[in-house]
């Protein structure tokens, strides 16, 4: 094959020197791709291009030829360059399969299912920014009367945040019992959390439990966003505060529980930080907008206003996620 | 065994002489200017790694015949510290951004053979051999 290649080289090289027109040099390109393909390094087509000079013109005198030999010389370490981009390029390429594979367990994996009640609503959106989800949606319930919804956030991004999840699924797992109260379950999590996860590793964690015979809204928070709650005689918004240090940081934390009567109308906005610290070119976008967004929708269903909210948000960010995003809103319907 | 040359590696200019001799027998054995650039640079790079991290060591060209193929091994050997991640010196990426591997993913690359021993506190010894295509 190398013969071949230097018969081909030194008919381009043949045309050129005859005619000099571009399409001896656009051949030349050409041929330079099949090059590349076959892995001929950079030194090997200097030497090529001495062989075919030599063979062309010997009437060269010979400092001419010996420039050639610190040319390749010269070249040797591009060719290097080269074949260590082409393996890395490989890595990237199996990494991107793996990772494909490995977002597909978490799929799998952090699967919940979306509790049905009568008389409320729940619209869910949970976006990642890479591949993996560092947010986390967990729903616990009897579909009868009581609605839990866990919205998790680690700090941080991508894989490790995504390994850190699975621990969160497996604490809530192990609770069950959808009457156990919001606070109880922040306890028990941060307990699991403080064990078992690294001192640089944080997640927030909001906690709220709906309950049909009461209508009332509790809800306990680590550290996490405040979720939004909407009143609808009033027309108004207002967040839901509650004290709460983030998850594993100490292994004793008692969390504050609150508890907020909803009325037909009335709904709760909990989201991760990819919603409230939204980012374009020109800086954050302001929660005023968030809101109000909110309220032109607010006589949608539940799904229709988290699938609208993302779908405006994304496009006021280009459509370049930088964090996780993850809404949900419980809506009371009746 | 071969005819075997070597060079002892002390100062940078060792360097220099190393690749002279790799070079010449490159030649001498018959392989092309590709070839002898590789194998120079190949030598160049085990040198130098000897005099930035062993501090001393030699480095040995054997001419090598098998079946009718004509060929030439390094011998890079220190008493240096050892390496103690070969893998990690192996690894792509580590040249490039001027790492402590120096080049190992290269060495490996330019011959056709590359074999390392190597043990902590003891020295390393490095074996690449090229045969004529």
């Amino acid at each position: 094959m190398p013969q071949e290649i230097e018969r081909q080289y030194k008919e381009i090289l043949k045309q050129y020197v005859m005619k000099q027109s571009e399409q001896n040099l656009y051949e030349g390109q050409n041929f330079s791709r099949q090059l590349i393909k076959k892995n001929i390094a950079p030194d090997e087509v200097i030497s090529i291009h001495k062989a075919t000079l030599e063979e062309m013109f010997p009437e060269l005198p010979m400092n001419v030829w010996n420039s050639f030999d610190l040319l390749i010389e010269m070249m040797i370490r591009y060719g290097l360059a080269h074949a260590e981009h082409q393996s890395l390029l490989q890595q990237q390429e199996e990494m991107k399969v793996e990772m494909d594979l490995a977002a597909k367990v978490q799929g799998t994996l952090l699967k919940t299912t979306r509790p049905i009640i009568n008389g409320l609503e729940i619209g869910l959106v949970s976006v990642p920014a890479r591949k993996m989800n560092g947010d986390y949606i967990y729903f616990l319930s009897d579909n009868l009367n009581n609605a839990g919804v866990a919205v998790a956030d680690v700090i941080g991004k991508g894989i490790p945040a995504a390994l850190c999840m699975s621990m969160i699924k497996y604490g809530m797992d192990s609770l069950k019992d959808v009457a156990t109260d919001p606070k109880k379950v922040l306890d028990i999590i941060n307990r699991i959390v403080e064990k078992s996860v690294n001192d640089d590793m944080f997640i927030s964690m909001f906690y709220g439990r709906y309950n049909v015979e009461n209508s009332l809204f509790t809800y306990a928070t680590a550290g996490h966003e405040p979720a939004l709650f909407y009143n609808a005689q009033n027309d108004e918004f207002s967040e839901l505060h509650a004290k709460g240090l983030l998850l594993g940081v100490v292994a004793n934390v008692s969390y504050e529980q609150h508890a907020v009567k909803m009325e037909t109308g009335d709904f709760v906005v909990m989201m991760t930080d990819g919603v409230t610290e939204c980012r374009t070119d020109e800086g954050f976008v302001d929660p005023k907008i968030v809101i109000s967004l909110i309220h032109s929708l607010r006589h949608e269903p539940a799904q229709t206003i988290v699938d609208s909210v993302f779908k405006e948000l994304e496009k006021m960010q280009n459509f370049e996620l930088r964090d996780d995003f993850t809404l949900v809103i419980f809506k009371k319907t009746s | 065994m071969g005819y075997r040359s070597s060079v002892e590696i002390l100062t940078e200019w060792d360097i220099v002489a190393a690749r002279q001799l790799g070079r010449n027998e490159a030649k001498e054995v018959g392989f092309g200017t590709v070839d002898q650039a590789r194998i120079t640079t190949a030598i160049s790079e085990l040198a130098r790694n000897i005099y930035l991290y062993a501090g001393k060591g030699k480095i040995e060209i054997e001419r090598i015949s098998e079946g009718g193929k004509y060929g030439i091994t390094i011998i890079a050997s220190d008493e240096g510290p050892g390496i103690p991640d070969v893998r990690k010196v192996m690894e792509d990426g580590f040249s490039t951004s001027g790492g402590l591997g120096a080049g190992m993913p290269g060495v490996k690359r330019l011959m056709d053979t590359f074999k390392i021993d190597t043990v902590l506190g003891e020295g390393t010894v490095i074996n690449a051999t090229k045969w004529i295509r």
